[in-house]
This record gives structure tokens, C-alpha cells and sequence, in this order.
């Protein structure tokens, strides 16, 4: 069941081109029972104990597709669930179903959850590597949505890679965890922490699945790809770019806290890449003219911070205090605040489209004035920002105190002057964030009125309902915290801090409003006064934005990197690969030569023994002649004829060969080929070009005389070296030592194929199929003379 | 290719069927002597293109109206669903099985499903070999 | 013997290589028709050709004195597939002269089709 839950929706998907193509009825309704009832589901396993449960894929290599719902999965599959409900009611009303090809869009929505699910839920780090990709790849699709767009294309594949980039890192994290304790299931190896510490790869491994969630999760300076996710259609972005995909990486962190917060190079980069991430994408939000973008340097901003709090979090791994423990609010502020985050950035994304979707742009210079226009978005734009900014009554409010608490604690930590810095940055950070959010509010329905490319007026009820539905979770959760914390928070953390909380009672944090003139009552009070006059003078300061030139960026950074990857190594690629197969030939035959004898020399294989040599009889003197005159007679021939002639006497000598050496099914064969062959080339005869002289030059002959000659020699010398030598006994012993009790035969070769090595003959009878398909193909199906053109272009 | 010479037609009639026949015989014989699905095939084929240069095209296929697409393909599929019977029975995929039968005029015969394997081979091999000279042959 | 077809082998090699580097269509088919047969003699002879018996099951015929029937199994395939291949080159061959008017490898280089 548990499981089947996870696959429900890439089930469902199955259905979604027939639903398209049969149903009037807009597509999206089919898709919103899916999280309906996955969301219902999550929400009756809340305060239900742990459970597990597992596919076995491959028993041998320890593969698994597993489900283990814990305090964390859990919190992680209603924050999908839901949120995905509501994205998908939003985007009923959203997407057209007339004009948009809505089938691909809810098959990718749907495989994204699943990605999504499974990466919450998976205990075998494999599994949770395949999701973690899965999610990668529909997040590609998805913002590779209106394909014919430039823009859509490029932002994908950038999105693309730089995951997968990360994914793969921490795919080899993974690797190293899995070869140092054995098991590939996390909670295993949580048992071996001891030993996990001990390992000279600890602190690898550490930076390596850290760079997977760094880059998942858009932290600096990685986050360039989340400002080009923004082509994605609106529902999209809300979902997978501010409330889903981009928490993976926060999920990743506070997953493997439990293993690596031992190590200090983990604490430190999380905490302080999480800062400079929170304060770079607050400062360069105020920057952005597109509302998409501004709410996309927000979201970087905010996992910054979520991510800077896991960092802390950490740390308490590394004190003796046990529940009095400095930092054991961080883990809970960390987990309380994506919540939050997902609440009043998914609004804030929707508000967003609709006013995309009702006035026709983005752009917040064209914007301003809509106040009146469009009361309801107004209001909950203004319940979303202002409990971005942090401001009471809005849960955003506590989450930016516990913060605050967080960031002072975290200088307990470390007696070094940086570590004074913490707080500090964070303060700064906010204050960037407060401004943001008057600027995204201010911009849009203060002010003049413009000319817009659509009249505007207030969206329809349906677009408003999940907008509507996030705002008042931001009030309700300001007034009882508790509630939602107790169920949901809470079990969570103690998979974060195991180390200070055993049970969900453990936790002793109790959320309120008001707690006395405390240090972070004073830092709001401060952001709120500097923010507001850092707005007031926004036209002062923005030159800084124009300080730093385009060309120095991270994003020119990935570009040239692309072009390097691209452009580059196409031009180093051509110099070698000139479409001369005959130059290719000889690299190949070159490269031979040189590994086959370097290998026979640094192994010292050279040898030579006239033990256990056969006897030459008259015949195969015979015999050899032949042979060697025919060659010399292909070799020299001047006519078509002589040559596919002297070709023939070669074969049937070959024949004569596997007769001396009693091989008389090879014999056989070889004689029937070989007549077939004559035959064919005879057939063939009239549509062969002449045997042509394209190569009179000399150098020309030399050099492939050389070559050739090479491949000769060492060809002989492995001969000679294969029969002077037997490292080992042949395998034929087995056969034929079974091939009438077991195999139930008298002719070894015979049985050999059809039987010991089935497998062979089945794929060579499958070859020659396809070849001749292919001459068939070749034959028959050309094109006629007139329609050369029109097909292929 | 259209000969008129009446030596050669007469002959050729005969020694088709005793190819033909010598074919049968060493696919059949293949598995305790030497032979097998792929000589035989080839030596059908090579009674079949005997055939060809006696008679034309187009008379040798009113008289074997084969298609050897068809047939090839019927020979890949048999030589895969052998492989598949050992599967469907819970055992490896490719596991053969034999006994012996005492069979009315052959008497104490050896049946295995090998020979079915090998049936598909010697298919496949006629119908390759085919195609590739019928799709020279005709091509004008 | 061994030592004997080992140096006819390399012989072998030497003429299909030779062939094979040529401009010319046809001699590069041909090359690939010497090669496989050169490429069977090697394995054959890789192992052992003093028998005295071919690997079939017989009275009076031991084990030792036969021989080795893997290479023998191994080349069988092989020669069958080169069959194939041979009449896919030779078809490509024809259909290409048709087609381009040349039988020069040179001047049938591919072209880039860039975007």
C-alpha cells in the first residue's frame, strides 16, 4: 500500500492521453484526485508509529525500492501531496485546454511526484539516486514545457545540468558510504557512524552528497540555474521551483545530518554557503524586473537560510548538553520555516501567474496600480510578502524569530571572530529580504496605473482558491503554531537530531508570539526600520546592481563552459575526425599494434617453442601454396574477375584446411559459404565498380605497405606466442566430457551451439537477419528517381 | 541469367532433390555427426541457387513460392521460443531438454529440443541467404 | 605446422590489411573476405592442430585425441556472420557507386550536418 502510493501517480499518468483525447472535460480534474487521495493517505499516517516497506529488485546487489515513512518522509509527502493539489487546481483553471497539449503536461506533473515521493521516502540509497534523477529529468520536461521557445530550452537544459552534475556527485557520495559500511540503506548506516567517522573518505563523501543538494536545492553558486527555471509555466515554477524539486537537496541534508554533522568541513560549508546564499539572493531579488524572477532570487534566498539553520542544527552533534542543547532549535526552525516558505512562496507564485495570465506581462515596470483592480490577488500578495519579510501576524513572523535564535546560538559554537559574523550576515540578509518584499508588493498594485497589453480585472474565482487557501494557512499558522508543529514538525526533527531527542515529547519548544524584549524582537524591529528606509531610497543605490559587469557572472561562467564542453571540443574532434574511414582504419590498426605488442612486451609473452608442434605433411605443403599464390594472385590482380576468383581459391583452400585439421562441420560450412559467395560476387558482378587504381603514389602504397606489414608480424608473433605457451587448460575438457550425459549429443561443435552456447547462435542468426533485412532494405526501398529532395529536408 | 541448355536443366532437376535431400539429412544427422542447422541451411540455399542459375528468377519462384522474409522471421521466432520453454517452466532461459522414445519404422529415437533450436537456425539461414541473392538478382 | 601457418597467417593479415587501407571499394571487400579467413586459420590454429580425431563422439576415439572442439565452434559462427557481412559490404558497395558515381573511399567522405 505504502508503496503503491508512491507509483500511484506515474499510474495514473497512463491514462492522461486517452483522458485528453476522449474528455471534453479539462484533463487537470482527472489529475487532482491523485494528490487528493495521496494527501489524504499521508495525513492518516500523522502521529501513526514509523513504517517500512520494500520491493526487492536485485537480492544480490542489495537493491531495493523502499518506503520509509518517518517524521521527515512523512512532513516531506504531505508538503507534495498537498501543495501538488493545489497546483494542480490552479492549473485547471491555468492552462487552456483548447490551446495547450495538456496530456504531456499532467504525464510529467505526475512523474514528477512520483520522483518526488520516492525521493522522500527511499531508505536504499539507490533507489533514492534513480528518484533523485527522475526528478531532475521531469523537472527538465516540464520547464522544457513550450518547447518552441528558446528561452524554455535553454533554461531546461541548464536546470539539467547542473542537477545532474550534482546528482552524479552524489551518486559517488553514495558509493563511498555504501563501500565503507556494507549496506546500502541509510538507516544501516546510521548505526555505523562510528566507523563512517574512522574512514579517510568521511569528509569526501560529506562534500560530494553535499554538492548533490547544493546544486538540487540552487544554493550559491549553483542557484543559476533556478532564475531560467522561471520558463516554465507558473503552476510548474510554484510547485517544483519553490515548494517541491528545490527542497530535495534541504531534505538531503537534514536526512544525512544524522551521519556527517560529525564533521566540521560539512557544518561549516552548509552554514556559510547557506548565508551567502541567503544574502545574495536577497541583495540581486530588488535587481530583477520579471515578478518570476524576483520570487526565483526569493526562493534561492530562502533555502539559503533553511539550509544555513541544517547547518546549525548540526552542530549540536558536536556538545554534550543533551536537552539543554544551544542549538536544538535549529533543526525545528529549519523544518517549521519550509513550511512556511511553501505556504507563502506558492502564493506568492500563483498571485504571480494570474497577474501574467490578466494583465499579459511580468514586467514590474509595466506594472502598478491593480490595487483596486484586483482586490483579492492584492491581499494575498500582501499576506504572502509581508510574511516573507517577516512580519506579525503571519507564521512567517515566527519562523524568521526562531531564525534570528538560531543564528545567535550558532556563535556559541565557534570562539573565532567569524562566527560573530553569523548573525550579523543573517541580519543583513533580512533586511535585503524586507525590501524585496515591498518591492514585488509596491510594484505591482501601488502606483499609477500603465497601459497594459490586456485589460486587466481580478482573476476568476477558481485560479483564486488555492492562492486563497495558502494565504489563510499563512494566518491560521501564526495563531496556532503548535497544532500543526506537534503533528508534523516535531517527528521530524528527531530524524534530524536523533542525538538530543529520542521521542516526539522530547521536543520541548513551544511556539509563541510574544516573548519578552529579546535580542531577535530587536533584530525585527531593526530589519523593519533599515529595510524601509533602504526602500524609500532604492532609486539611489540601485546603480550598484551595474557595478559588476554582464561578463563576470556565473552565468557567463556557465556558458563558457557549455561552449567549452560544445563548441570546443567539436573543433578539437574534428582535427582527428576527418571522415576518411581509410584514416580511421589505420588509427584503429596503429593502435593494435602498438597495445597488442606493448602488452606481449611488459607481460613478457614473447616466446617461442617447437614443443609439441605437428607434423607437416605433403599436403599441407600443398595446401600452403595454394594459399599463399592466391593471396599474391588478389593482391596483384588487375580485372574484377581474377580478383573475386583468386578470392574464391583462398576460401577452398581454407576449406582444405579445416579438413587436414579434422574440423569437418567447419569444412563443410566453408565450402557451401564460399560456393554461396562465388556466386553472390558473380551476381553482383554487373553493378561493381571496375577494380579501379586510385592509389599509383608510392609513398602512398609504402605507408600501407608498413602498416600492414605491422599488423602481419604481430599477428604472427601472437600465433607463435599462443602455441608456445598454455597458461591454462582448455575449457573443451567440460564439453567434452558432458556432451553425451547432460547435453544428450555425439558432435561437440554441434552441441556447443546449440546448445552450451545457445546464447551465441541465437544473437548471430539475429545479426544475420538484420543483414539481410538491411540489403533488402538497401536493395528494394530506394527512392525513386524525382522525389531525391522533398524526403529527407 | 536465361540459359537454354537441356543438359544442364535435366541435371540440375535431379541434383536439386539429392542436395535437397543430403541437406535434410545432415541437419537432421547434425547432432551426433557432423553437420547441423547451418550447413544444411547453407546447402538448401545452395541447391536453391543452383536453381537460380539453371532457371531465372521468376521461374523459380512460381516454382517455390517462399517468401523468405516470412520465413526468416518464423525461424527466429521458434529458435527464441525454444530458448522461452525452459523459462515458462521456472527453469534458465536456454536449458534443453531430451529423452528417448522408441518411435514406430525409426525405432529408439532421441528426441531434444535442440533440434527445434537448431530448426530455427537452419531457417533463418535459408532465408537470409536467400533474400541476399534474390534481392541482387533481381535488382536491375 | 603451427609454426608454419602462424607466418601464413601474418601473411594473410598482411594481404587483407593492405587491401583494406586501398581506395579502392572492391579491394576493401575483398580485404574483409581475406581477413575473416585469415582471423579463422588464427583461432584454429590458437588451438592446436596435432589431433587425430575430429571432436565428434566415436568408439575407439578418446578424449585427447580429438580435437579441440571450442575454436572449432567459435569459427563456425564466424564464418557464417562473415558471409553476412561480406554481402552487406558488397551491397553497401554497389549501392553507393550507384548512388555517388565513385568508388574512391576518399571522396565519399561524410558531411558534417551541423544543426
Amino acid at each position: 500500500m505504502q508503496l503503491w502510493m508512491i507509483f500511484l501517480p506515474v499510474l495514473a499518468a497512463l491514462f492522461m492521453p486517452l483522458l485528453f483525447k476522449k474528455i471534453k472535460l479539462h484533463t487537470g480534474w482527472f489529475v487532482f484526485i491523485v494528490p487528493v487521495v495521496l494527501v489524504s493517505y499521508y495525513v492518516s499516517k500523522i502521529g501513526e508509529r514509523a513504517s517500512y516497506a520494500s520491493w526487492t529488485w536485485v537480492a544480490d546487489l542489495q537493491l531495493k525500492i523502499d518506503s520509509s515513512l518517518d517524521g521527515l518522509g512523512l512532513l516531506f509527502s504531505i508538503l507534495i501531496s498537498g501543495i501538488g493539489a493545489l497546483v494542480v487546481l490552479y492549473s485547471i483553471f491555468y492552462l487552456d485546454k483548447t490551446k495547450e497539449q495538456l496530456h504531456n503536461f499532467y504525464i510529467y506533473l505526475l512523474l514528477f511526484m512520483t520522483a518526488m515521493l520516492g525521493v522522500v521516502q527511499s531508505d536504499n540509497v539507490i533507489s533514492l539516486y534513480l528518484f533523485w534523477e527522475l526528478t531532475s529529468i521531469s523537472s527538465f520536461l516540464l520547464i522544457g514545457y513550450w518547447f518552441t521557445r528558446d528561452g524554455s530550452r535553454f533554461g531546461a537544459l541548464k536546470s539539467m545540468m547542473i542537477t545532474v552534475f550534482g546528482g552524479l556527485l552524489m551518486l559517488g557520495g553514495f558509493l563511498i558510504l555504501a563501500n565503507i559500511t556494507g549496506t546500502l540503506s541509510i538507516s544501516e548506516m546510521m548505526l555505523q557512524t562510528s566507523v563512517i567517522q574512522e574512514s579517510p573518505y568521511f569528509t569526501l563523501a560529506a562534500v560530494l552528497v553535499l554538492l548533490g543538494a547544493l546544486t538540487k536545492s540552487a544554493q550559491f553558486p549553483f542557484y543559476i540555474w533556478l532564475p531560467d527555471a522561471m520558463e516554465a509555466p507558473t503552476p510548474v515554477s510554484a510547485y517544483l521551483h519553490s515548494a517541491t524539486m528545490v527542497k530535495a537537496g534541504i531534505y538531503l541534508v537534514a536526512r544525512f545530518t544524522p551521519i556527517f554533522a560529525y564533521n566540521t568541513t560539512w557544518i561549516w560549508l552548509i552554514v556559510v554557503l547557506g548565508l551567502i546564499t541567503l544574502f545574495w539572493g536577497s541583495f540581486f531579488a530588488t535587481k530583477q524586473r520579471d515578478l518570476k524572477g524576483i520570487l526565483a532570487f526569493s526562493t534561492v534566498s530562502q533555502l539559503g537560510m533553511i539550509m544555513s539553520m541544517l547547518g546549525v542544527a548540526a552542530m549540536s552533534y558536536h556538545v554534550e548538553d543533551g536537552v539543554e542543547n544551544v542549538f536544538k532549535f535549529a533543526g525545528f526552525a529549519a523544518l517549521f520555516h519550509l513550511i512556511n516558505h511553501s505556504t507563502f512562496k506558492g502564493a506568492l507564485f500563483m498571485i504571480a501567474g494570474i497577474i501574467d495570465h490578466e494583465t499579459g506581462t511580468r514586467d514590474i515596470r509595466k506594472l502598478g496600480g491593480l490595487m483596486s483592480i484586483m482586490p483579492i490577488s492584492f491581499t494575498v500578495a500582501m499576506i504572502g510578502s509581508l510574511s516573507m519579510a517577516g512580519l506579525p501576524p503571519f507564521n512567517g513572523f515566527l519562523s524568521k524569530e526562531l531564525f534570528f535564535t538560531t543564528m545567535l546560538n550558532a556563535q556559541d559554537f565557534s570562539f573565532a571572530s567569524i562566527a560573530t559574523l553569523i548573525p550579523v550576515a543573517a541580519w543583513i540578509a533580512s533586511i535585503f529580504t524586507f525590501v524585496y518584499c515591498l518591492y514585488f508588493v509596491t510594484g505591482i498594485f501601488f502606483g499609477k496605473q500603465q497601459e497594459l497589453p490586456k485589460k486587466p480585472h481580478e482573476a476568476p474565482i477558481g485560479m483564486l482558491i488555492s492562492p486563497i487557501i495558502l494565504a489563510s494557512f499563512v494566518v491560521i499558522m501564526f495563531f496556532i503554531p503548535n497544532v500543526i508543529t506537534d503533528a508534523l514538525i516535531k517527528p521530524a526533527v528527531l530524524a534530524i537530531q536523533p542525538n538530543l531527542f529520542v521521542a516526539v515529547s522530547d521536543v520541548d519548544i513551544h511556539l509563541q508570539a510574544w516573548h519578552g524584549f529579546v535580542p531577535e524582537l530587536w533584530m525585527t524591529l531593526g530589519v523593519i526600520a533599515v529595510g524601509f528606509a533602504l526602500f524609500m531610497t532604492v532609486k539611489h543605490w540601485r546603480k550598484i546592481y551595474t557595478i559588476v559587469p554582464e561578463w563576470f557572472s556565473l552565468n557567463q561562467l556557465y556558458r563558457r563552459m557549455m561552449r567549452l564542453a560544445d563548441e570546443d571540443m567539436t573543433k578539437l574532434s574534428k582535427l582527428y575526425m576527418t571522415g576518411s574511414i581509410r584514416m580511421y582504419f589505420i588509427y584503429m590498426f596503429a593502435a593494435i599494434v602498438v597495445i597488442v605488442l606493448s602488452t606481449l612486451f611488459i607481460k613478457d609473452g614473447y616466446a617461442f617453442s617447437t614443443d609439441n608442434v605437428s607434423k607437416i605433411g605433403p599436403f599441407d605443403i600443398a595446401l600452403v601454396v595454394v594459399l599463399v599464390v592466391g593471396t599474391f594472385t588478389v593482391l596483384f590482380a588487375r580485372t574484377r574477375l581474377t580478383a573475386i576468383i583468386a578470392l574464391g581459391v583462398v576460401g577452398y583452400s581454407v576449406a582444405m584446411f579445416f579438413v587436414l585439421f579434422n574440423a569437418p562441420d567447419l569444412a563443410l560450412t566453408q565450402l557451401s559459404i564460399e560456393t554461396v559467395s562465388v556466386a553472390l560476387f558473380l551476381l553482383a558482378f554487373y553493378h561493381l565498380p571496375k577494380l579501379s587504381r586510385h592509389e599509383a603514389r608510392l609513398p602512398f602504397k609504402l605507408g600501407n605497405f608498413v602498416i600492414a606489414a605491422a599488423v602481419g608480424v604481430m599477428v604472427t608473433l601472437m600465433a607463435l606466442a599462443a602455441h608456445s605457451q598454455k597458461l591454462l587448460p582448455s575449457i573443451s575438457e567440460y564439453y567434452k566430457e558432458t556432451v553425451y550425459k547432460e547435453a544428450g549429443g555425439g558432435n561437440i561443435v554441434n552441441v556447443i551451439l546449440v546448445d552450451y552456447r545457445g546464447f551465441d547462435t541465437l544473437f548471430e542468426i539475429t545479426v544475420l537477419a538484420l543483414a539481410g533485412m538491411a540489403i533488402f532494405g538497401m536493395i528494394k526501398l530506394r527512392r525513386k528517381k524525382g522525389e531525391h529532395h522533398n524526403e529527407t529536408k | 541469367m536465361k540459359l537454354n541448355n537441356v543438359i544442364m536443366r535435366t541435371m540440375t532437376q535431379m541434383v536439386f532433390f539429392i542436395i535437397f535431400l543430403f541437406s535434410i539429412h545432415i541437419f537432421l544427422a547434425g547432432h551426433f555427426a557432423p553437420g547441423g542447422g547451418f550447413v544444411g541451411g547453407l546447402l538448401m540455399s545452395c541447391a536453391i541457387v543452383l536453381l537460380l542459375i539453371t532457371f531465372d528468377l521468376k521461374t523459380v519462384q512460381n516454382l517455390l513460392p517462399i517468401n523468405y522474409m516470412v520465413l526468416t522471421a518464423s525461424g527466429l521466432a521458434l529458435a527464441l521460443l525454444t530458448a522461452c520453454i525452459s523459462a515458462f517452466a521456472g527453469e534458465a532461459f536456454f536449458t534443453h531438454y531430451f529423452d528417448y522414445f522408441t518411435l514406430p519404422l525409426l525405432g529408439k529415437t532421441e528426441l531434444h529440443t535442440a533440434m527445434l533450436f537448431d530448426t530455427g537456425v537452419y531457417l533463418v539461414v535459408v532465408g537470409v541467404t536467400m533474400i541476399i541473392i534474390q534481392s541482387i538478382g533481381g535488382d536491375e | 605446422m603451427e609454426i608454419l601457418m602462424a607466418f601464413v597467417i601474418g601473411f594473410l593479415f598482411f594481404a587483407a590489411i593492405y587491401l583494406i587501407l586501398s581506395k579502392s571499394l572492391l579491394r576493401i571487400i575483398i580485404g574483409t573476405g581475406l581477413l575473416s579467413h585469415g582471423a579463422h586459420m588464427l583461432i584454429l590454429t590458437m588451438g592446436g592442430l596435432g589431433s587425430d580425431a575430429p571432436p565428434v563422439l566415436a568408439d575407439g576415439v578418446s578424449n585427447s585425441s580429438m580435437a579441440d572442439p571450442l575454436p572449432q565452434a567459435l569459427i563456425l559462427t564466424a564464418i557464417v556472420i562473415s558471409f553476412g557481412v561480406t554481402a552487406f559490404f558488397l551491397v553497401l558497395a554497389y549501392r553507393a557507386y550507384q548512388e555517388l558515381k565513385t568508388d574512391n573511399i576518399d571522396e565519399m567522405r561524410g558531411e558534417e550536418h551541423d544543426e
